[in-house]
């Protein structure tokens, strides 16, 4: 905890710096900027109602990389079109945002915010400076432009997410802080721009961000694609780095709610307050940047920036025992208006457990219900609109209340797929790495990517590797490892299983524990060491797919052949990370040791050089003391010796 | 006074007993493969070092096979030749273990008969010529004391424990050791040829062995009566034409290693490795817990001066000992297995059996039975202490580094023991063993 502590203080003093660059940066571009709206600017919501249309957005559903506008023009003003310079139409940034309550039937409360920014700027194929900013944080514009980044994935993580009592998140995250980066092809020093970009990033989160270098950054050859457009699926402009012993708080909230259009000031994001936030089982923040396409033919391309936050209110710490959940309770805040710079301001509660209100009720009643396939599995969900003024009702505020009816909750869907991990073996010499992948489909068999990262410090014997499912060896039929050097690069694991249907793959590997210097022992050493948790990467078949016999509300010519939207899903799930003790050296005795090795060299020296450089004589008797004086005095008198 | 012929030292008597010790050194081992104790053993610190140990062989196989370059790592730092020596007979491993222990055991038993054989020719030709002081007459070894001498060599390093465990542990330091036995052989056998080749496989091996390089010179130049004189045009011909076969066979070997996997990479991931020692696995040596307390910006420095400390020696040795080439050899081998940056106890072993060779000199050594006490005590407490450290938790790692340090205290008061007891027997042999005062009383020796 004190580790953290100075860490995040060296982080901050990064932002200091960052902050200083930042400004300097502003001074260079001065000159254009002096017509730039700042996002706390009186809004223009009439426009912007304009502007956007009401989309059927899916909540949570992630990837669908279609522009929301696609192929509305917008009606230009007067003095724009008159404007010979400006061939281009004029930048349709837009802001979204939702929240999505999803009660869990442990009796814990799952809330997940999005906030999603779209900036139809051009970077990617004009490279040209942009200093207008309207809806879209001119921090992350600027480390996009500057490092040629194509994709930016940050989270931060506090708690580790429970898929067999609270099933699939939306947005799956490490504990500690996760990063990953594709640069563009045009990069040619990728390692200086990734050691660049965590400096800033780490300024810009104050997170510490800047502990990420050489020996924590892999290359995953499969694991993480891009999620935005565009093909390159070199892996050589990807990094990826995971810090597991981050700790998030207060701190790094700030700094990603200043990234919001409207602050913390209107719209769903008043309702973070970072004394209840931390009080939680799990808390996800992270910041998604790709390119998307501006239109459907995809001429143009725009950045899409998503803000997530995910939380997980606990039944015991946050709930006093009640199954009762209201906003109010939640977040000690009630929603009063929308962000006034939001196309679309919407809060859902996840009623697919509950189609005729027998789990539990919901307050104030809304009759707008929406339907979506997400992760696989069909979903409803009840809908408050915030720009529609009735939602707010008399009371002027939104507090939406989920009330439980009986205790019994009955069971949830198991995961179709999950993941354990923990260390095997005794004693601080050697040790096991054991994976186990559950695969719960009752029929069916899929591939998953495994993805570890050991550091360089547990060193991973890669012919003890083994694959079992179902007691037999299941030979993965891809693998891609990259040997650690010490104190330059971690291991990197990856392989592509066969998961056998309703079966637990464990996959086994032996590692040694390194004796370190000891100015590279973190300050508590007892401790322990973390290692990052390993990511699975699956195409899981969808649940909906799953039920071949179900017939209801369905007709029958539809359900012969699984159809492909409902077929399979993308998958990530992260896995525990390790704890794992190393054998210390004894801190307090460096002068002790050095004296004590060197006496011994010196007694091995001294031994040699006394038998080289003597010769074996007579010993003569010389006499005593006395007989030495007397001679001396004998001397000065002239006298003869004795 | 007469001595015996040289009858004494004819091989074929010495066969049968020699196939005995062979036939029981294989079967011990053979029983511990078989065992549950092979594994543990092949765990332990003492025995194998990450420069040498088996598993990481089979990891570096393994990662052969995965088309990833062993080198690209920092598990395996086997030389070339050995990777492809084991991807042929991996499977025998085992025997190859055993074979070549058999191999060193047998080739230190032909060089230290023929050493004998110099010896007892050498004392001959002194007694002839009435070199020796009357008094010194214990003082000579006869063909009796010698006989059993080659088998006694043979018996110490195949039923050594040390030797016993790192074959069981399939370090391949058993190994570098045949590799150096040869050299001995060869050398002693006056082949120039064959000594630079396996001297030159013993340097690529393990860098260290280029100190032996010098006795080698010396021993060769002894046996072609050539005076080690900067003056004499013979001794730098006979010197340059050793050199140059001992760098051309190890141009050679390491072209063919590089042809092998065709690049470079090995020559930092085992010779940097080596001597800028960055795995600090605890073993029996110096190096680890002292570099893992080191100072960061006194850590250069200290590395080359352990460094140097173990290639520094043979200079004042040679020029100490230039008249004994043979023990030269063995101290040389010493000091290398006492400050080398990796040792294990195989190495041990190696300089271990030449101890029976050395036995006249039983009656001048002053603390034997305090330094065996040592070692023998040490060699108890090593796996003791690893447990109490890594397993128990009750110790920490400053009880293993007090043992290495004995330990090592112990094998240098071995060693200069007997340095000290062979250059006092050389002075005794040149003065008489009784020597007296100038007013007759009896005398004692002191170095000064």
């Amino acid at each position: 905890r004190k580790l953290s502590v100075t860490r995040k203080m060296a982080a901050c003093r990064c932002a200091v710096i960052l902050l200083v660059v930042l400004i300097w940066g502003d001074f260079s571009l001065a000159p254009a900027e002096s017509k730039r709206p700042e996002a706390d600017a009186p809004p223009q919501p009439a426009r912007d109602a304009a502007d956007s249309f009401v989309k059927t957005e899916v909540p949570g559903a992630h990837d669908d990389g279609v522009p929301a506008q696609a192929g509305e023009e917008p009606v230009l003003g007067e003095a724009e079109t008159l404007q010979p310079r400006e061939p281009e139409p004029r930048p349709q940034d837009e802001f979204q945002e939702e929240l999505v309550i999803r009660p869990l039937l442990s009796g814990d409360i799952y809330s997940s915010f999005q906030f999603r920014t779209r900036w139809d700027t051009d970077l990617l194929h004009q490279g040209k400076k942009v200093s207008h900013y309207r809806l879209f944080p001119k921090s992350l514009g600027q480390v996009i432009s500057k490092f040629s980044v194509r994709e930016l994935h940050i989270s931060f993580t506090q708690g580790y997410w429970r898929t067999l009592q609270w099933g699939q998140p939306f947005l799956p995250a490490p504990p500690g802080a996760e990063l990953w980066v594709w640069f563009q092809d045009s990069v040619t020093d990728v390692d200086g721009a990734w050691k660049e970009l965590t400096n800033v990033l780490s300024g810009i989160f104050c997170a510490s961000l800047n502990f990420i270098d050489s020996t924590n950054t892999v290359q995953p050859s499969a694991s993480f694609k891009p999620l935005g457009i565009g093909n390159v699926t070199d892996q050589r402009f990807l990094r990826y780095a995971v810090l597991p012993r981050e700790i998030v708080c207060t701190e790094n909230l700030t700094p990603w709610k200043k990234l919001l259009p409207c602050g913390s000031k209107a719209g769903l994001a008043v309702l973070l307050k970072s004394e209840k936030l931390f009080h939680s089982s799990f808390h996800s923040q992270a910041v998604h940047i790709r390119p998307v396409c501006q239109d459907g033919q995809c001429s143009r391309t725009s950045w899409e920036l998503r803000q997530t936050l995910s939380v997980v209110f606990d039944l015991y710490a946050s709930g006093q025992n009640k199954k009762e959940w209201s906003l109010f309770k939640m977040f000690s805040r009630t929603l009063t208006e929308p962000c006034p710079l939001a196309s679309s301001s919407k809060v859902y509660v996840d009623v697919t457990d509950n189609p005729q209100g027998e789990l539990f009720e919901l307050s104030p009643a809304t009759s707008t219900l929406s339907q979506a396939v997400v992760l696989g599995d069909r979903r409803t969900y009840s809908v408050y609109d915030l720009r529609d003024p009735e939602s707010f009702g008399i009371l002027r505020s939104l507090n939406v209340l989920l009330k439980w009816k009986g205790q019994d909750n009955g069971d949830m869907l198991r995961p179709l797929l999950h993941a354990e991990r923990y260390v095997g073996g005794y004693g601080l010499q050697t040790g096991d790495i054991h994976t186990l992948i559950y695969n719960h489909h009752p029929f069916r068999a899929f591939p998953v990517l495994l993805l570890e990262t050991v550091p360089w410090y547990l060193r991973l014997y890669i012919h003890t590797l083994s694959v079992t499912s179902k007691g037999h060896e299941n030979k993965p039929s891809y693998i891609h490892y990259q040997p650690s050097k010490d104190r330059l690069r971690p291991h990197l694991l990856e392989m592509l299983l066969q998961l056998p249907p309703n079966s637990v793959t464990k996959v086994t590997v032996q590692f040694e524990r390194a004796l370190l210097k000891w100015t590279e022992y973190t300050p508590d050493p007892n401790h322990g060491f973390y290692v990052g948790s390993s990511v699975l990467s699956a195409l899981v078949p969808s649940v909906v797919a799953m039920d071949t016999n179900s017939t209801n509300d369905r007709p029958l010519f539809s359900s012969f052949f699984p159809c492909l939207e409902e077929s399979g899903y993308f998958m990530r799930v992260y896995t525990e990370p390790l704890l794992v003790n190393l054998p210390t050296p004894d801190f307090s005795m460096p002068y002790n040791v050095i004296c004590l090795t060197c006496t011994v060299v010196a007694v091995g020296y001294g031994s040699l050089y006394n038998l080289l450089t003597r010769t074996f004589q007579v010993e003569e008797p010389s006499g005593g003391m006395a007989k030495r004086l007397a001679n001396t005095i004998r001397r000065l008198r002239g006298v003869p010796l004795l | 006074p007469s001595l015996p012929g040289e009858g004494f030292f004819l091989p074929a008597k010495m066969a049968a007993p020699l196939a005995v010790v062979l036939i029981v050194a294989v079967t011990i081992r053979a029983v511990l493969f078989r065992s549950s104790l092979a594994e543990l053993i092949a765990q332990r610190v003492e025995v194998v070092s990450p420069l040498n140990a088996w598993k990481r062989v089979v990891e570096g196989l393994a990662l052969l096979d995965l088309g990833v370059t062993p080198y690209s790592g920092d598990v395996f730092h086997e030389t070339p030749l050995i990777i492809y020596l084991f991807h042929f007979v991996i499977d025998y491993s085992e025997f190859v273990f055993m074979i070549a222990d058999g191999i060193t055991a047998v080739a230190l038993y032909l060089a230290v008969q023929d050493y004998n054989k110099i010896v007892f020719r050498k004392q001959k030709y002194a007694l002839e010529a009435d070199r020796y002081p009357r008094d010194v007459l214990e003082l000579i070894q006869t063909p009796k004391d010698m006989y059993y001498i080659p088998l006694k060599v043979a018996l110490f390093y195949l039923l050594n424990p040390f030797t016993i465990l790192s074959c069981v542990a399939q370090s391949t330091c058993g190994l570098n050791n045949a590799v150096i036995a040869l050299f001995i052989l060869c050398t002693i056998k006056g082949s120039a040829f064959l000594s630079a080749v396996f001297l030159a496989l013993a340097t690529y091996q393990s860098i260290y062995p280029i100190t032996l390089f010098a006795p080698a010179l010396l021993f060769l130049l002894q046996r072609l009566y050539i005076p080690v004189s900067l003056h004499c045009p013979r001794f730098w011909v006979q010197a340059l034409q050793y050199g140059v076969m001992f760098l051309g066979s190890l141009v050679v070997i390491v072209c063919l290693s590089f042809f092998l996997l065709s690049s470079w990479d090995f020559i930092p991931s085992v010779y940097g490795f080596i001597l800028s020692v960055p795995d600090l696995t605890p073993n029996i040596g110096l190096f680890w817990y002292f570099f893992a307390e080191m100072f960061e910006h006194f850590r250069l420095f200290f590395l080359c001066v352990f460094q140097i400390n173990v290639f520094f020696y043979i200079i004042p040795l040679s020029i100490k000992l230039k008249e004994h080439p043979v023990f030269l050899m063995f101290m040389q081998i010493a000091i290398i297995s006492i400050f080398k940056s990796y040792p294990t106890v195989g190495d041990i072993a190696l300089y271990m059996a030449f101890l029976p060779v050395w036995s006249h000199l039983y009656r001048f050594l002053r603390n034997i039975f305090l330094v065996s006490c040592v070692l023998l005590a040490c060699s108890a407490l090593f796996p003791v202490l690893w447990h109490l450290w890594i397993f128990a938790g009750s110790a920490n790692s400053n009880f293993y580094y007090a043992i290495t340090l004995v330990f090592n205290v112990g094998q240098i008061l071995l060693v200069s023991d007997y340095f000290y007891a062979y250059l006092r027997r050389e002075h005794h042999m040149a003065h008489g063993l009784y020597l007296k005062r100038k007013d007759g009383s009896e005398a004692t020796l002191v170095l000064k």
